[in-house]
């Protein structure tokens, strides 16, 4: 029976940086630092479509190594956000294949030994890449591996709540995993931007959005969506 | 045709699916369908754990929205979950009299017209990753043959579930799950946009977008996406013939 991570996983990222004034995407960077006895963590936006800038980091060190990769278009984090799927690096100095000539060299150069982009998405919404940078060779045991999903999947819904205006005492239940993988949510979702005529991430936000600000769950927005029970208008 | 043809038929079906273009999420719900049909139940839902050990509900027998709702709510109690957690089989003969056993899943069980249940443990190398819920009309329990067919389904889904790389370098059985549950939320949210398209409900959705996948041999997941990226027209997915042939559950 495996721990129970979702719990570990929240509790790094409220105690990291406890006295400082880290933002919660900084935090998330900060817990898989700590969790994974990382050299660092970084976290990259989507922007209008494209993949750039970055979100947030574990230390300002490490932002440079993030963004590097955008600004040469290769590395993990360009590859996991055009394959959708984590990409494992364990031995970044002497790759079995090399596929970052020139990334690879500034990685070693700044301590990196060994690199994991996970891509963060829910279904076909896709928001970002986090990265998970380590000093030592070597890959993701079973355990390290699934710590990195969660804190993808937490990555995710911190970028989703915030995009959607969630207030701050809300956010902690967005952390504690407000279900939003129930079927009616994203079913909900698909509904949404086609009535509103927006992508899917828009209309997740703005889902998210409405039940903010009605104080409710989340599931039970979804519920009335499903059920045609409420429309979102569109622009006329 | 016998009942044992139809179990011979069945499990060279599945083994067939488990091939190249496999596809995991039409593949989980033809077992869980055949579940239905081999075995003494209502319906059979199969769930499935997350890197978070979040219990996650993969494919039902039918896309009744309760019977959905109910295994989801399992991810609090149920047994379902207990299944998970211990890892070996878990039985109720007669729910009426598991209101303090399971006080949120019995009394909805019971008001969905469930009386009794089983789940069986999904086993990956040691790991239990899940469990197939057969739930039934009537009180009493699967006889051993049925329990021990259910339990062939259920390792049968259990191995299918690695066939799935999804995900380069995946050396565990978590990252490989991930492929599964990410194509699982894809196809939810496609039938979401189809349902708005279309006018149409999200079963009937789904249903449109099973049809389509098999008569092109394309997998859910990709019929899906292109639907969600403008690519495939949702006029081109069929008519009211293929909502006629859904089966009422």
């Amino acid at each position: 029976m495996p721990t129970d991570r979702l719990s570990v996983v929240l509790r790094e990222i409220v105690e990291a940086d406890v006295d400082g004034s880290a933002s919660l995407v900084d935090r998330v960077c900060m817990a898989a630092v700590n969790l994974l006895s990382l050299r660092g963590a970084g976290l990259s936006l989507m922007v209008d479509g494209e993949l750039r800038g970055t979100a947030g980091v574990s230390e300002p060190g490490i932002a440079i190594v993030q963004e590097l990769q955008l600004t040469l278009g290769e590395g993990p984090c360009v590859d996991a956000w055009t394959s959708r799927a984590p990409v494992l690096e364990a031995n970044l100095a002497e790759p079995a294949i090399v596929r970052w000539p020139a990334f690879a060299q500034a990685g070693v150069d700044a301590g990196v030994l060994a690199v994991f982009a996970f891509p963060l998405h829910l279904g076909a919404i896709r928001i970002g890449v986090l990265v998970i940078y380590r000093g030592r060779s070597g890959m993701l045991n079973a355990d390290e591996m699934a710590y990195g999903l969660v804190l993808a999947d937490m990555a995710t819904q911190v970028l989703l709540a915030l995009q959607a205006g969630a207030p701050a005492d809300v956010l902690h239940e967005v952390l504690a995993g407000e279900p939003s993988h129930w079927a009616e949510v994203h079913q909900a979702t698909g509904m949404i931007s086609v009535q509103l005529g927006v992508s899917l991430d828009e209309a997740f936000v703005r889902l998210r959005a409405h039940a903010f600000a009605e104080g409710l769950p989340l599931r039970t927005v979804a519920r009335e969506i499903v059920t045609r029970r409420h429309r979102f208008q569109g622009p006329a | 045709m016998t009942r044992e043809q139809r179990i011979v038929e069945t499990f060279v079906e599945l083994a067939d699916t488990m091939v190249d273009d496999f596809d995991v999420i039409e593949f989980l719900h033809l077992l869980a369908e055949r579940c239905v049909e081999l075995l003494d139940c209502a319906e059979a839902g199969l769930l499935l754990v997350d890197a978070a050990g979040v219990l996650r509900v993969m494919a039902s027998s039918s896309e009744r929205s309760d019977a959905l709702d109910l295994l989801q709510s399992q991810n609090e109690e149920g047994p379902c979950f207990e299944c998970y957690q211990r890892g070996a089989l878990v039985s109720s003969e007669d729910l009426t009299g598991d209101s303090e056993r399971w006080p949120t899943f019995a009394p909805m069980a019971l008001q969905k017209g469930f009386r009794s249940v089983q789940a069986i443990p999904m086993r990956v190398r040691g790991e239990t990753v899940g469990a197939l819920n057969l739930f039934r009309a009537s009180t009493g329990r699967l006889v051993e043959q049925d329990l021990q067919l259910g339990q062939g389904m259920a390792d049968i889904a259990a191995i299918a579930l690695l066939q799935e790389r999804t995900v380069r370098e995946a050396h565990g059985v978590v990252e490989q799950l991930q492929g599964a549950l990410s194509s699982r939320v894809m196809i939810e949210q496609a039938k979401g946009v189809l349902a708005e398209r279309a006018h149409i409900g999200v079963d009937a959705a789904f249903a449109r977008l099973r049809a389509h996948a098999r008569e092109h041999n394309l997998r859910l997941s990709n019929v899906a996406r292109d639907l969600i990226d403008g690519h495939l027209d949702a006029a081109l997915l069929g008519s009211s013939t293929h909502d006629a042939s859904t089966p009422e559950r």
